[in-house]
């Protein structure tokens, strides 16, 4: 059928099972705004900025593990993408951004509302096109979706020119798709698998350490299954959260800058990490030259670019973390007598890591005077569903959360790991509870990072998306705040957000519900309230103030020099 | 060391830019670049004289192979490459200068390509430490202008590469 270039840009979209997008429109889309009036197969949530419509495109990918898609107009349109593309392609997130372009005949000539919307994302972006022939539309978007999801997952932009949506021809949608310079290696090496698997026979105090590629890569039951049979601990990191029940006798936790002691410590004196889909970040490493001094370690991971660029790897395996693992199993199940041995053999190795939960378990002070975050966090995770997903901001509550929520299910937690976005949380938790209208979906903010994206409270409320908002607020940038608290004298530079926000009045000026309380005994009822809502809520909860992040390594530290008291 | 890498990519819109912004963007040295297309119409092949310890290298090679549009890479490091860069040099020539000129393209097997009362602009090829060496030679009788193609290198032996 002959069709224009903005009708064959949505009946991709539909080939490619897309059920929302989230975009904004514009003079270069128009046109396919335009199409969107009568095409009733997607549903199309309009946010209040392109930011957090890309955002919640990202949101949306992380709850489903389907591609997330955002469209944009042309120049200030598509530069408001950059920072949600730009945390979707850290954290390695299957995304669609289609930008409108202006006219072929018109690019390069400055013209109005134009920008150079690849050349400003090339480096942020897993790949990009812009369309230059309406004959190229169906097969740059087939292919635009097959290298986002496949491989390494991560953000694709496609810039489209107004006059190419606008011009005629046939649609065809290729069946397959076939890219000769782009074949990601998916199947890990056997032998390499073999290897392994002797190697941690042969150690005595092995740590498996996760991150998110094993959320990414739905291997989370996989993974489960070889720590069990293996009796092996596991760490995750941030992204890593929920790839492993937290509440598990084998989970340390978090590790790294705000992880836990027993985590940090596990693997400072391992001697073999098995790391899987993780990257060895400096968060996670804290100083390199003192990282794991004991340990050889294996490193699973589907983009060979992670290997060996920040340590050193004994035995690197390069495929899909849920083939390597399948493998890994199979081989447990192939030397059932070994693998008894071994798990007999790691008794010294998990009473000592006992003994370090039991001398620093993550802890708090609570108080019956004031709010502590943690105790929020807790109240949180108590009385939320099981299925609950939490978006997270960026700063102390995201690390409190991570520390005190225990998350025990991929794809619950929603967070900005690789960048670090404030302004996230708010819209993230939009795009999930787009996907899964009937599940609880909760953000867990600051004060200072829910208002960087706090006009979505309307697209919430128009669009009968009820997440739940939790605002920690301690009138502070929280995390900068703590790090001047410890290396710059208590020099609060800029962090004190002087003026108290009345976030109920706000709540109710958006047409949402909102509560507030300073007081602990208040906390229990008002989350237990604002969870039987229907509607969007906020929950203001006004913390102590000068709360920080422990246990804590100092950036440059190694990873047991840990500041385990506030 | 230095090391030069030969990277077949699709001819498609944008790539220089892509393996550009890629070593800019990492903080990778390039020493050279060329580009130009291959037999087959749809690829281009590239030539990168670049430098760095073995890990560096190694990143590199990753990073230019996760690039969606590169086919292959190839580095060239353990001499199993003929390398040739070709240089144009517009160099003084008067007088007493005009022999010696002539004497050393000779010995390098370079040509005259253009000629005036005061200069001559010469046209040397070969291994880019040829080049450097008829320079060092030519620096003292007058540089007016240099311009070098960086090197393109092909494998030794019989085994042709594809492109």
């Amino acid at each position: 059928m002959r069709m224009n270039g903005a009708r064959i840009m949505l009946e991709c979209l539909k080939k490619e099972g897309v059920d929302t997008v989230f975009g904004y429109p514009g003079g270069t889309v128009i046109n396919i705004y335009d199409e969107l009036f009568s095409f009733k197969e997607i549903r199309h949530i309009l946010p209040r900025h392109e930011q957090a419509g890309t955002h919640a495109a990202d949101g949306y990918a992380r709850a489903t593990g389907k591609v997330g898609v955002a469209l944009a107009t042309s120049g200030p349109g598509a530069t408001n993408t950059v920072t949600g593309i730009a945390t979707a392609y850290m954290d390695s997130i299957p995304m669609v951004i289609i930008t409108g372009q202006v006219p072929t005949p018109l690019i390069g000539n400055d013209a109005f509302q134009e920008v150079d919307i690849i050349g400003i994302t090339r480096p942020c972006t897993k790949h990009s096109f812009l369309i230059r022939d309406v004959k190229d539309v169906a097969s740059i978007m087939k292919k635009a979706f097959f290298i986002a999801r496949t491989g390494r997952p991560g953000p694709v932009l496609v810039d489209f020119p107004k006059d190419i949506q606008v011009a005629q021809t046939e649609f065809v949608y290729p069946e397959t798709v076939e890219i000769r310079s782009y074949k990601p290696n998916l199947e890990g090496h056997p032998r390499q698998v073999e290897k392994a698997f002797k190697m941690i026979l042969e150690s005595r105090r092995p740590v498996l350490y996760v991150g998110g590629g094993v959320v990414l890569g739905d291997a989370a039951e996989q993974l489960t299954v070889l720590a069990r049979k293996l009796s092996v601990p596991v760490t995750t990191t941030l992204m890593g959260l929920g790839s492993f029940p937290g509440d598990d006798s084998l989970s340390l936790g978090m590790l790294g800058m705000h992880g836990s002691y027993y985590a940090n410590m596990a693997m400072t004196h391992s001697d073999l990490i098995i790391a899987v889909g993780s990257r060895f970040d400096d968060r996670v490493t804290g100083k390199l030259a003192t990282f794991a001094p004991h340990a050889r370690i294996i490193h699973v991971d589907i983009d060979p670019t992670s290997i060996k660029k920040n340590v050193r790897v004994d035995l690197p395996i390069v495929g899909d973390v849920k083939d390597v693992l399948t493998k890994m199993i199979k081989q447990a199940d192939k030397a059932k007598e070994k693998v008894t041995e071994f798990v007999a053999s790691l008794n010294p190795w998990q009473e000592e890591i006992t003994g370090w939960k039991m001398k620093h378990p993550l802890s708090y002070k609570n108080s019956s005077t004031i709010i502590k975050p943690q105790f929020v966090i807790q109240k949180l995770r108590e009385l939320s569903d099981d299925d609950a997903i939490i978006a997270t901001d960026v700063g102390q509550h995201q690390m409190w959360t991570a520390q005190f929520f225990q998350f025990n299910r991929p794809r619950t937690l929603l967070t900005s790991g690789g960048l670090g976005t404030m302004g996230y949380g708010l819209p993230a938790a939009m795009g999930a509870q787009a996907a899964f209208p009937g599940r609880q979906v909760i953000t867990i903010c600051g004060d200072g990072g829910v208002q960087m994206n706090i006009q979505e409270m309307a697209t919430l409320v128009q669009n009968k998306l009820p997440v739940k908002i939790v605002i920690l607020n301690n009138n502070f940038l929280g995390m900068v705040r703590q790090w001047q608290e410890l290396f710059f004298d208590k020099r609060y530079s800029q962090t004190c957000m002087e003026l108290p926000i009345d976030f109920v009045k706000l709540a109710d000026a958006y047409g949402a519900k909102g509560f507030s309380t300073s007081k602990p005994g208040d906390v229990e009822k008002v989350i237990k309230q604002a969870f039987k809502e229907n509607g969007p809520v906020i929950m203001e909860f006004k913390i102590a103030r000068e709360e920080k992040v422990i246990p804590m390594v100092p950036a440059g530290a190694s990873l047991n020099e840990m500041v385990l008291n506030a | 060391m230095q090391h030069t890498i030969s990277v077949l990519v699709e001819n498609e819109f944008g790539v220089l830019s892509r393996v550009a912004s890629l070593f800019s963007g990492r903080g990778f040295n390039i020493d050279s670049l060329t580009v130009a297309p291959t037999n087959d119409e749809g690829l281009s092949r590239m030539t990168i004289v670049t430098r760095g310890d073995d890990q560096i290298l190694e990143q590199i090679n990753k990073q230019l192979n996760k690039l969606i549009d590169v086919l292959k890479v190839l580095d060239f490091s353990d001499g199993s490459a003929i390398e040739r860069e070709m240089a144009l040099i517009k160099v003084t020539a008067e007088d007493e200068s005009r022999a010696e000129v002539l004497r050393i393209v000779d010995i390098f097997r370079a040509k005259i390509i253009d000629v005036t009362p005061k200069s001559y602009t010469i046209e040397a090829t070969g291994n880019p430490l040829k080049i450097d060496a008829i320079l060092d030679l030519l620096r003292p009788l007058g540089l007016k202008e240099l311009v070098r193609t960086g090197a393109v290198a092909i494998g030794r032996g019989a085994k042709g590469w594809k492109g």
